[in-house]
């Protein structure tokens, strides 16, 4: 534009007070907007109001109980409530709840990704349907049916599994076996590695099927061969999925209640050997005794609760620093 | 080592879908060849017919010969993989490896034929980056990620990674139709100096770029949509685009249909 089309341009408009302004470059603001903005605005603030008000109430009981606890809420191997001066603390239930869940992902996380790239880069398209379709279907599984299976019919089959772990690795002491039922933290963990296992799969072959096609054909390009594409193309795009993928089993695995009570047998003791019956996690302890708790009881498993929760959040947050230090490198920004 | 491409009676299908049609045609070694012609004419699909990586596509499936030298590509207890590691392909969009430095997408092709001592991997990336015209910008980062080089860097990336591995033909498809104008030129004066060493065949959209680079030109044209695709004529890029024989080819090239 130049200085002659100025001069020569119409007097401007008057111009507008602040508050239009301000207003105008907003766009204008019909009901609809507005109300569609309070409705999820509300709903954004009424969710944090609730998470406070559990918080509030789960640690204000939880303090309630520990403050009178005579043992160390974290070291104490007992839960006793209804004695005076009760003695309870978390340390058994702690480590079963961490062991059992580790077993569970040992087992689960590679056979559930060794399924899904099965799934989506083995299988001919007309069996992977519905091998897919049956996957889903154990996730929709209720867990009481898996702990029943568990207590009646795995149970009574894993002798011979712990005979040969004992046989030849016996001496490592984790798998030293007195020949009791196989009701233990291993039983434990391998039903849960079943239970988590579909999910796990599902998520993980999403990750996979999404996979550029121009990702695996540069790698293919270079003459590699099948399991070089999925190792030079597949696995790296996937990885963060099939991480996020595993904390969504391991945070099932965590919190499992009815599967874990129906397959172990409980005591207050951490067993050298994952083949010993015994041990217990927090969401079976609080099954198991809640029922027939005192209101100070009950204030007890509340804060054995409050416990796993700071651990499933540990555990997230872990896994998204895992998935964040790497980020430059993810298949995202491709 | 530049090998020479002999096709003869060349059919492709996607499934029952006959894609391109008897085939025949003659690529020298250390020489240009331009691919040109309409969109869906079957000439990328004929490209990737010549490093086996049409049957990658499913239902993908290939009737006929295709010579390297004296070896079939299609004969029988012929590896499609080691045929790739023979044949190298660059793509359309630029596809660097997205989880892998810039260094080690430029190794990721010899790590896949064996092991090296980490002093010879330094020495071929070096000499790939040289040869696609990148070591000078990239010199400085070659740990990090080779996503983060712009779209003409990443695709000479992809051609150094391409050509890490010494292979007997360079591939290109529409190898700059994603970039802008100064990369293209970039792509283009490399595309001059990597014919003293490979078989380079390259798809084009662009005819000025097919008349710049190429010493042969094929045109490919097909009758109607959902007809298969054929060769029209191939034939100096100079005859081509000043005399060609067929009136089809002259039709397209002055821009009268197409």
């Amino acid at each position: 534009m130049d200085t002659t089309q100025i001069a020569d341009a119409p007097p401007p408009t008057p111009q507008p007070s602040a508050g239009e302004q301000k207003r105008a470059a907003r766009g204008a603001t019909r009901p609809g907007d507005r109300i569609f903005l309070g409705l999820s605005r509300g709903s954004g603030i009424l969710l944090l109001v609730i998470m406070a008000a559990i918080a509030g109430f789960l640690t204000y009981r939880a303090v309630l109980a520990i403050s009178k606890d005579e043992g160390n809420f974290l070291t104490t191997f007992e839960w006793n409530t209804g004695v005076n001066p009760p003695v309870f603390g978390i340390a058994v239930l702690a480590y079963g709840t961490i062991v059992s869940s580790i077993i569970a992902m040992v087992i689960a996380v590679p056979v559930a990704v060794a399924i899904a790239l099965f799934l989506t880069h083995y299988a001919p398209r007309r069996l992977s349907g519905p091998i897919a379709y049956v996957i889903d279907l154990l996730a929709a599984v209720p867990s009481i049916v898996y702990g029943l299976w568990g207590a009646l019919i795995l149970v009574p089959n894993l002798n011979g599994l712990f005979g040969w772990l004992n046989d030849y690795l016996g001496w490592t002491g984790i798998f030293d076996w007195q020949g009791g039922a196989a009701r233990s933290m291993l039983t434990v963990g391998i039903l849960l590695a079943i239970m988590i296992l579909p999910i796990i799969t599902n998520v993980s072959r999403e990750v996979f099927r999404q996979v550029p096609q121009m990702h695996e054909e540069a790698a293919l390009a270079l003459g590699a061969t099948r399991w070089e594409v999925i190792r030079m193309s597949v696995l790296p795009f996937g990885r963060s999925g099939v991480i996020s993928a595993s904390m969504l089993g391991l945070g099932r695995a965590l919190g499992e209640t009815m599967a874990v009570a129906t397959v172990l047998s409980p005591d207050f003791l951490i067993h050298a050997s994952l083949l010993d019956p015994g041990g217990g996690t927090f969401a079976q302890n609080i099954a198991s005794k809640f029922s027939e708790a005192t209101e100070f009881g009950r204030d007890a498993l509340i804060a054995s609760g409050l416990v796993l929760f700071v651990i499933t959040l540990l555990v997230n947050g872990a896994a998204r620093a895992i998935i964040a230090r790497r980020k430059e490198y993810s298949g995202a920004n491709a | 080592m530049a090998k020479r491409i002999d096709v003869s009676g060349l059919n492709a299908y996607y499934g029952s879908f006959l894609a391109i049609e008897d085939i025949s045609m003659t690529v020298e070694p250390r020489s240009v060849t331009a691919f040109i012609g309409p969109s869906g004419c079957g000439k990328s699909t004929f490209l990737r017919t010549l490093n086996r990586m049409h049957e990658v596509t499913p239902g993908g499936r290939v009737e006929g010969k295709v010579m390297l030298d004296d070896e079939n590509l299609y004969g029988t207890g012929i590896d499609p993989v080691a045929v790739r590691r023979e044949v190298g392909m660059v793509f359309q969009r630029p596809n660097p490896f997205p989880t892998m430095s810039v260094y080690d997408n430029v190794a990721a092709g010899l790590r896949l034929n064996g092991s090296y001592k980490k002093s010879q991997l330094d020495d071929v990336v070096e000499k790939s980056l040289k040869g696609a015209n990148l070591w000078n910008e990239v010199k400085d980062r070659l740990n990090k990620p080779g996503s983060g080089l712009s779209g003409g860097q990443q695709q000479r990336l992809c051609i150094a990674r391409a050509i890490a591995v010494e292979p007997k033909v360079l591939l290109m498809d529409e190898p700059c139709s994603a970039l802008d104008p100064i990369s293209t030129l970039a792509i283009e004066d490399l595309i001059g100096e990597l014919k003293e060493r490979f078989t380079i065949v390259i798809v084009t959209h662009n005819m000025q770029q097919a008349a710049r680079v190429s010493d042969r030109t094929a045109f490919f044209n097909l009758a109607a949509v959902g007809q298969p695709g054929k060769l029209i004529e191939i034939d100096d890029t100079e005859r081509i685009f000043s005399n060609p024989s067929v009136q089809a080819t002259e039709d397209y090239i002055s821009g009268r249909f197409g």
